[in-house]
């Protein structure tokens, strides 16, 4: 048995067969071979030698005709690579008498080979390692007959296990068979983390390096409510689990029974609670469990998914369906909030050394003002069929939120003069995350017609910590008094101006933090679906008056631990069931 | 064992050592007799038919390496082996190595 602590980002529990993938996504299978299937692994091991070879020549035979004998050198060496009679008497050795799988034999041979060339003085024969792992890749590739993709083609049910899985790998994971996954690197504020959170799909991310220790087939255990992955659990530790797993089944039945029970406070305070998303797939879940908008869409998904920029026909159709599925109910339109180094289509920034506060978000679009233009006209042109709002992130200063929203006028003249339908009093709102938003909040008051206080941010610029940094990580926590201070700033100039404020960063998901929130004069939760039963059974369990004095005693605490303790206690005391 | 042993001392001429191209042309010019066939020095004697095995030796222009065939044929392997090894390998063209892949393998 082996445990591995991470950072737990999306909870829940689950136990079940690994699937492992490498760092070029490919599935590594079983280590070990079924008794008497040797001969058979056999020879699907010299199908997928041959599959390989024919595959090389005929690259060898394309480039050859297109530039020259001479260029086809080197496939002609991966020929004789593939066919080598050594490999193929190692490989044998391993299948035949250690019972290795094909796949996992190829890895090792070739892996060692690598290995050596790598340690070789001459620079141009070390070069050699990488001819090793074309060749690996290869085989591996006939071997296992599909590559990346495959968790959005499973057909049982796996826990996935990887280096590291993109915003849209995740996404395309269906629910049904993904338990849970687990990866090296990654941080809580990705948006692997998000999307996973969304999708309900248990996960630990930033465990470091763990996935060459564990192989295809073998039990593993996700616990995304304490961020720790087991691998090979004993027999103790999966039945501790497994009756851990029954009890939040039926509390999740419990909850499923709020359905669309109103958000009300025992004292008949209506609260509004909107749902944040990535993905349209996500709004019917967000509605079925109460809420009545969507107050954070996130449109990163259409930069992230390819090598190219999104153009406005895509923008439009991702846009139009989430419109559509929401009907007359509003939606908070985020624009691009995303750092250049995210972007493989953007010229990579030069001096970006601190990515945090570097050419990220508004300021990335303003600066590629075509690309923001994209972006702006298909939202305009959905606002003529739906109830659409448009948000800016990240703004710092005021001069910044005007050029967007001059960028925005601009847009609207154009399809003025095209003759596209839009709506010209779109609602535009902006996000408070910067703490010199939070100051000057005042002199925003004029210029938006919303705020929306995303926490995630606006916790790291307060405190100045990298959540993903693990050495400081822990310094990393929205009950800190400092961000309590600028949350209640943020509310309090809002309500004293009649601005609409919400509040969407993962802290309104996190059931602690409700109380004190109602407390501060939030009246609007934006959360993910999965995150909605909890909140609402707390806001049906308290009062405002009850709330108005927990927010302010935990306005008096002096540390984040005694917030959070404090907090606690309080919950525990209207919702004993939720667990933290 | 009375098969015939022969033994030849040679020095890797071409400039870049023995890379990818000149240890595929003498593999599979070894693949083409009979007799057991050994390159190598005295730490490290490795399969003369095998590309990979060839590699691993990290032979670099002037490296002294020692060929010995066991075996029938082994006169002629060795013959034509030493030939190989000591020549520029004219085949070989001096751009190939930087050719990437076009397709995507992953």
């Amino acid at each position: 048995m082996q445990r591995l602590p991470g950072i737990a980002v999306s909870p829940g529990v689950a136990i079940g067969e690994a699937l492992v993938l490498d760092h070029e996504g490919i599935r590594i299978p079983r280590r070990f071979l079924a008794r008497g299937a040797t001969e058979a692994e056999l020879a699907r091991l010299d199908r997928a030698i041959a599959d390989a070879t024919a595959e090389v020549e005929h690259n060898r035979e394309r480039i050859a005709e297109q530039l020259g004998s001479d260029y086809g050198a080197i496939f002609s060496a991966h020929v004789q690579m593939l066919n080598d009679p050594r490999l193929r008497q190692e490989l044998e050795e391993l299948i035949r008498e250690r019972h290795y799988s094909p796949e996992y034999s190829v890895s090792r041979v070739l892996r060692r080979y690598a290995k050596v060339f790598q340690a070789l003085e001459s620079d141009h024969l070390a070069e050699r390692a990488s001819d090793i792992f074309d060749i690996e890749r290869r085989l591996l590739k006939h071997l296992l007959g599909e590559r990346r993709g495959e968790i959005a083609h499973l057909d049982r049910q796996a826990i996935v296990l990887s280096r590291e899985l993109t915003p849209s790998e995740t996404a395309n994971m269906n629910p049904e068979f993904v338990q849970a996954f687990a990866t090296e690197i990654g941080g809580p504020g990705s948006h692997t983390a998000i999307v996973a959170e969304g999708l309900g799909i248990p996960a630990v991310v930033g465990l470091g390096p763990f996935v060459s220790e564990v192989s295809g087939g073998e039990t593993v255990i996700i616990d995304g409510d304490a961020g720790v992955v087991i691998i090979q659990p004993d027999e103790e530790t999966l039945a501790r689990y497994r009756s851990i797993i029954e009890d939040q089944k039926s509390a999740s039945v419990e909850l499923a029974k709020l359905g669309d029970l109103p958000a009300v406070t025992t004292d008949g305070v209506t609260i509004q609670i909107l749902g944040n998303i990535e993905f349209p797939s996500e709004i019917p879940l967000c509605l079925e469990r109460g809420a009545v908008g969507i107050g954070l869409y996130r449109t990163e998904f259409l930069y992230l998914k390819g090598d190219t920029e999104p153009n406005e026909v895509e923008h439009y159709a991702a846009y139009k369906e989430v419109a559509e599925a929401l009907g007359d109910k509003p939606v908070v339109m985020r624009t691009v909030d995303l750092g250049a180094d995210k972007l493989s289509m953007l010229p990579q920034p030069e001096d970006e050394r601190n990515p945090f506060l570097g050419l990220r978000s508004i300021r990335l679009a303003l600066k590629y003002l075509d690309m923001f233009r994209t972006q702006l006209r298909a939202i305009l042109r959905v606002s003529a069929e739906g109830n659409v709002r448009i948000m800016f992130p990240l703004i710092s200063n005021l001069i910044e939120l005007r050029r967007a929203k001059m960028v925005l006028a601009d847009a609207m003249e154009d399809l003025q003069e095209e003759g596209i339908a839009f709506n010209r009093n779109i609602q535009v709102g902006m996000m408070v995350e910067v703490p010199s938003a939070v100051i000057m909040l005042d002199q925003f008051v004029q210029e938006v017609d919303f705020f929306s206080i995303g926490t995630n941010d606006l916790v790291q610029y307060t405190l100045a910590v990298d959540r993903s940094n693990k050495d400081v990580a822990a310094l990393y926590t929205s009950a800190d008094p400092a961000v309590l201070r600028l949350i209640k700033i943020s509310l309090d100039v809002a309500k004293a101006h009649d601005k609409p404020i919400s509040l969407c960063g993962q802290m309104s998901g996190a059931p602690i933090y409700t109380m004190l929130l109602l407390g501060l004069g939030l009246r609007a939760f934006s959360v993910t679906a999965a995150a909605i039963p909890e909140i609402k059974q707390v806001i049906r369990a308290v009062s405002i008056a009850h709330c108005e004095q927990v927010a302010q005693r935990a306005l008096k605490l002096e540390s984040a631990r005694d917030v959070k303790t404090y907090l606690r206690e309080e919950l525990s005391r209207v919702a004993p069931d939720i667990v933290i | 064992m009375d098969a015939l042993t022969v033994t030849r001392t040679v020095t890797v001429q071409h400039a870049q050592g023995l890379h990818a191209r000149p240890a595929e042309l003498i593999a599979k010019q070894a693949l083409k007799f009979l007799a057991e066939i050994e390159l190598g020095h005295e730490r490290h004697r490795v399969d003369c038919k095998s590309i990979l095995n060839i590699l691993t030796l990290g032979a670099t222009q002037g490296t002294v390496l020692v060929l010995t065939a066991r075996g029938e044929d082994a006169e002629q392997a060795v013959e034509a082996l030493a030939r190989l090894v000591e020549s520029d390998f004219p085949e070989q063209a001096p751009l190939t190595e930087k050719i990437q892949q076009p397709e995507n393998a992953r």
